[in-house]
């Protein structure tokens, strides 16, 4: 398996809970970590950040694209490489993302994204693709 | 309208103020004043992003927000008034007497700092500077969403 991890950042309780999902669906148990931005200032939020991530590649995923998860990860991301950051995330990206991370994080950053999109739609139009 | 609120919040520009005061205000333009974001155009990009396009963002320094405060007061629109450190709205205060009330929203924990509410932490000196601000007349109250109570400054430091 590939070194590379996702980086689940959320308000609340989201990330935890997502990391439990992908876990209970999958039975993969070390490719994502959750962090709360429960309690934080800026400066705090950067350090669970840093712990999280540790060394390695990664893609931290954010709940919203704007906010103190937005703004601490995209900062983090500016200072360094091998970090992509994809906003909007949902359990239908992580459950595509945990199956391929043999691929760069700005690559594996894009193919989440795709697969997340794909998610959402309105249903009740079976034809509608 | 005018200024509806002034806030410190270390978070800046963020969920809390965007979405749980500015739905309710119906804000339509946000003022961050702080020295360091207003002099960095990567800094104001990334909290532009966190912000629908009908909300206007505007960046100032304390000095130019002392210079701005006028017209932020007389525009028809709700606007809020942000800044990230107890410094800044203390150095705005005394730069703009009409600064009357402050919301104090999120000041998180750091090393030297001491809880005074879930989600306000602040050191001795933080707190003698909340005190004196209320000294002068300004209503310092903690809130951090429109739904809590307004914690009265004695409560807090």
């Amino acid at each position: 398996m590939s070194d590379l991890r996702g980086i689940i950042v959320s308000h609340a309780a989201v990330a935890q809970a997502l990391v439990t999902a992908v876990g209970a669906i999958t039975g993969v148990q070390d490719a994502l970590t959750a962090v709360s931005n429960e309690g934080c200032g800026t400066e705090e939020l950067g350090e669970r950040l840093r712990q999280a991530i540790g060394q390695g590649p990664v893609v931290l995923f954010v709940d919203l694209p704007g906010g103190s998860c937005f703004t601490s990860s995209v900062r983090y991301a500016k200072q360094h490489a091998e970090v992509a950051v994809v906003t909007g995330v949902n359990l239908a990206m992580l459950l595509d993302f945990v199956f391929h991370r043999d691929i760069p994080p700005a690559e594996a950053a894009r193919r989440a994204v795709d697969a997340g999109a794909k998610a959402i739609r309105v249903t009740g139009s079976p034809t509608a693709a | 309208m005018s200024l509806a609120l002034y806030r410190i919040d270390d978070r800046l520009i963020h969920g809390q103020v965007v979405v749980g005061w500015g739905q309710p205000l119906h804000v339509s333009f946000i003022v961050l004043v702080d020295d360091e974001v207003s002099g960095s155009d990567w800094e104001q990009d990334l909290y532009r992003m966190g912000v629908p396009p009908q909300i206007e963002v505007v960046f100032a320094s304390v000095d130019q927000a002392a210079q701005l405060f006028s017209n932020w007061q007389a525009d028809e629109r709700v606007g809020i008034l942000l800044v990230g450190d107890i410094d800044t709205a203390v150095a705005l205060a005394a730069r703009v007497p009409q600064v009357r009330r402050f919301n104090v929203g999120g000041v998180h924990h750091r090393t030297g700092r001491r809880e005074r509410l879930r989600f306000v932490y602040l050191t001795d000196d933080e707190a003698a500077k909340l005190r004196e601000l209320a000294a002068h007349g300004v209503e310092v109250t903690a809130q951090d969403v429109p739904t809590a109570r307004a914690v009265p400054i004695g409560e807090f430091t």
